[in-house]
């Protein structure tokens, strides 16, 4: 099952199979290791529940939601 | 000399590297055209001396980030005789992909493993010797923070043929096209070809821009994401090559620094436990009462005595050079403990009185005519030790947010407040300046440099003044006395808590007005590493406050100087070129100015319609530029004209008294006069930072908004505060104002188009 990263659970995680966007939203996300099959784990949201945090490559990532819905994942 | 680039992601220890590198001999400058800050300095441990130049910390050599057109054009022009980049090996993967750039360019590449002993530390290894022949270039374990392996890095870096060409770790579905794109820029006469050529094919805007080089784009990519594949190729070659030589056991629950996270950006307690944080840095930087221990030791019922008690009195300045034992244990306590930041201003600040006293002396001694003597004992040492008396506090700040900033808290507290500032078009890293101007505007102004985007910048530093920092403390506590006393009020406190929330609101107006006109755009996006916690460095902390320090000095010792220079003329001349010696102000060419413009400030309330006395107000916002605490020095100077020996206090409430009988001044002008000085233009040293940080051509437009600003708000003070029904004429004006913005952003009317410049 697919889903928009923005839209995952504390504690989901996956397979990134796309990512969207324009131009440098998109390149930030690729420079910053958000690639088509890295896995992502989504580790806690900010305490209004906006921007994430994820875990990717072994290290953190924060991101708004509004990015995070750029990226679609295979939840595992 | 050779030249080498320090080349790394944030967060890596570049930094570190750079101060164990070239240690004392660094100097921070700009690089053209951005506040982006460029380090350079000079080896000296090898064989030869080495000029070393710190690039900005980048993920990548994409080019929407000045940091990362900075870092390309300076290896791609200047031709460094070889790159140092700087690899976090506690985070291997993600470092890499910079890596895999900067091999594709022709320069000779060296790469420093960073933080292996924290790789060890947690029980994993990487095989140097493994990595160094899957990449193709010299890899060395280092620990920057410890001094290790640093020779042997400039050994090598230094023994490095000077001849490298770009090879690419990317595979064989992509290799028939870098080819051709390569041919493409082989044939024009940039460097580095593979690079370009690679660069080109991610769809990079600045390739693009070369001379057919859009139409090839096309024509390859045939529709391809081009894009993608190239960052997923980088990646997925790393993890294959690479998760080899680092050998990883598998992770251990929760690290510490996880831990720590988990209650420092906690759902319910993140956001208390920030304020305490910001509760904690004021109050060890200003706070004349410790602990609270004064107040706490007085609610007991029995206060703790000042000198004045127990029979010293330090308040008259001569008594200070009489009695150097109470005078310097005064800077400590005095009725309550005094905090560090208190304490390093007076210690500083008794330093530069013995000075200038003894200036003084030396002066008189020589005999020189009464304007020299004024000129070097008001004008110079005066000036000069106003400007440096602030220095204390504002490192003690910058201190404790240096601090912050290196443990990697500060990334955090952008995390929890983006959802707010989002709503005014700011992100979350723009908090931290604004909150730094309740102390001091010009720190605040520096650390605007962690904001990426230029309209953001340009509008968080326009309203840092706002945010009602120390010096402007007297003018609300004196005036805000003077105003109760006036209407037999008997809440100071209510008053000064409104105008900093006032203060507060026309920041918010501003920066939603600003982002909606003239600074418009995005909202930039908020995609960053949450990088570990770690304990930070001191001397790297050190060498970071020297910096500030040299900066400020230098900037004191100019600008703000000569404008301190210029404010004590004009207040000790009178028009027939003679010294006022008797401290009459109001012969001065000063006073005649303030007459002159006293009509402009007709309608906030303290312009025509005061009697012959009126334009001492605008004397003192005149006076306040040199710094804010001078608007009630200035009241007490003229307080004599109306009191023979008149006494002032500490408070400054008796000089604004004063005034205020003197003037016939109402009481909603006192209060736009308040408003006023608080958000006009702020003192010269916030205005020297402003300049020196903002953006190219903006400077000029700055002025003209904090001229603008206060004016409009001091004037709604004032009809408001007189005639309450104007309230909801100006309600009306800005609603419609409001209405135009928001026709016009949306496209329903077409204003003539403002401005918009770039940088």
């Amino acid at each position: 099952m697919t889903k928009l990263l923005s839209e995952f659970a504390i504690g989901e995680s996956g397979k990134i199979v796309k990512v969207n966007g324009d131009g440098a939203v998109r390149r930030r996300l690729f420079d910053m290791g958000v690639t088509p099959g890295a896995t992502v784990m989504l580790r806690k949201k900010a305490p209004l529940g906006d921007p994430i945090e994820v875990n990717l490559r072994g290290y953190e990532l924060t991101l708004r939601k509004t990015e995070a819905a750029c990226v679609e994942v295979e939840l595992s | 000399m050779k030249t080498f680039a320090l080349a790394g992601n944030p967060n890596c220890g570049k930094t570190t590297l750079f101060n164990a590198l070239t240690g004392s001999t660094a100097h921070v400058g700009n690089w053209p055209g951005v506040t982006v800050d460029k380090r350079e300095g000079v080896y000296r441990g090898g064989s030869e001396k080495v000029n070393i130049v710190d690039l900005p910390g980048i993920y990548s050599l994409s080019p929407y980030t000045p940091e990362e057109v900075i870092s390309r054009n300076f290896i791609l022009d200047e031709k460094p005789d070889g790159i140092i980049n700087i690899v976090d090996a506690t985070n291997l993967e993600r470092n890499l992909y910079l890596t895999t750039q900067l091999l594709e360019m022709d320069v000779p590449l060296i790469i420093a493993l960073n933080m292996m002993d924290e790789v060890e530390k947690a029980g994993d290894s990487i095989d140097v010797k493994a990595l160094e022949s899957a990449i193709g270039v010299p890899v060395v374990a280092i620990s920057a923070l410890r001094k290790k392996g640093i020779k042997e890095l400039m050994d090598r870096a230094i023994a490095m043929n000077s001849e490298r060409k770009g090879v690419t770790v990317l595979g064989k579905s992509l290799a028939p096209k870098i080819e051709r794109a390569k041919q493409f820029f082989a044939a024009t006469d940039v460097s580095s070809p593979l690079f370009h050529a690679i660069k080109m094919l991610e769809g990079d805007e600045i390739e693009l821009k070369h001379a057919g080089a859009q139409e090839l784009f096309n024509e390859i990519s045939a529709g391809q994401d081009m894009e993608a594949a190239v960052a997923d190729e980088r990646y997925t070659y790393i993890s294959e090559h690479f998760s080899a030589a680092k050998n990883k056991k598998e992770k251990a629950a929760l690290t510490k620094s996880d831990k720590v996270d988990k209650v420092l950006t906690h759902r319910i307690w993140g956001l208390p436990i920030f304020a305490v944080i910001l509760l904690v840095i004021f109050h060890l930087t200003f706070s004349e009462d410790l602990l609270y221990i004064g107040a706490i030791a007085e609610a007991a019922g029995s206060p703790l005595p000042t000198f004045e008690d127990i029979g010293f009195a330090i308040s008259e300045d001569t008594e200070i050079y009489e009695n150097f034992g109470i005078a310097l244990a005064a800077c400590f306590y005095d009725g309550a403990v005094f905090s560090p930041g208190v304490i390093l201003t007076n210690l500083l600040n008794l330093v530069l009185g013995y000075i200038s006293y003894g200036i003084g002396l030396g002066v008189e001694a020589a005999g020189a005519a009464d304007w020299a003597v004024g000129l070097i004992n008001d004008g110079i040492v005066g000036g000069i030790t106003a400007v440096l008396g602030f220095l204390p506090q504002i490192l003690t700040l910058f201190l404790f947010f240096s601090i912050l900033e290196d443990t990697g808290y500060m990334a955090r507290v952008a995390f929890i407040l983006d959802r707010i500032f989002r709503r005014f078009g700011l992100s979350g890293r723009a908090f931290m300046p604004m909150i730094m101007g309740f102390g001091c505007s010009l720190p605040a102004m520096i650390n605007t440099r962690t904001l990426a985007d230029e309209q953001e910048r340009t509008a968080t530093i326009r309203v840092i003044p706002f945010f009602s920092c120390g010096a402007k403390l007297p003018i609300l506590t004196a005036i805000a006395g003077g105003f109760c006393a006036l209407v037999g009020f008997d809440n100071v406190d209510l008053i000064t808590y409104s105008m900093y929330l006032l203060g507060i609101i026309v920041a918010i107006v501003s920066v939603i007005v600003m982002r909606s006109t003239t600074m418009r755009g995005e909202v930039p996006p908020f995609i960053m590493e949450l990088p570990a916690y770690h304990m930070p460095g001191f001397k790297n902390l050190m060498l970071h406050l020297w910096d500030k320090t040299k900066h400020f000095v230098k900037k004191a010792f100019t600008i703000i100087f000569a404008s301190t220079i210029i404010i004590w003329f004009l207040q000790s001349f009178r028009w027939n070129w003679t010294f006022i010696a008797d401290g009459s102000i109001q012969d001065s060419i000063l006073a005649s100015i303030g007459q002159f413009i006293q009509p402009l400030f007709t309608p906030l309330g303290f312009g025509s319609q005061l009697n012959e006395y009126g334009w001492v107000f605008a004397v003192a916002a005149i006076t306040g530029l040199i710094a804010k605490e001078n608007v009630i020095a200035t009241f007490s100077v003229l307080a004599a004209m109306f009191v023979a020996n008149f006494e002032g206090t500490e408070e400054g409430v008796a000089e604004a008294i004063v005034m205020i009988e003197n003037t016939g001044i109402t009481a909603p002008a006192l209060i736009s006069f308040i408003m006023f000085n608080m958000t006009t233009i702020p003192c010269f040293a916030a205005v020297a930072t402003a300049k020196a940080e903002l953006p190219k051509g903006r400077f000029g437009w700055t002025i003209l908004f904090w001229l603008v600003t206060s004016y409009i708000v001091g004037t709604v003070v004032y009809t408001v505060g007189g005639w309450w029904w104007t309230l909801f004429i100006w309600l009306a004006v800005f609603a419609a104002i409001g209405t135009v913005i928001v026709l016009n952003n949306t496209g329903k009317i077409k204003l003539p188009s403002l401005r918009r410049r770039k940088g």
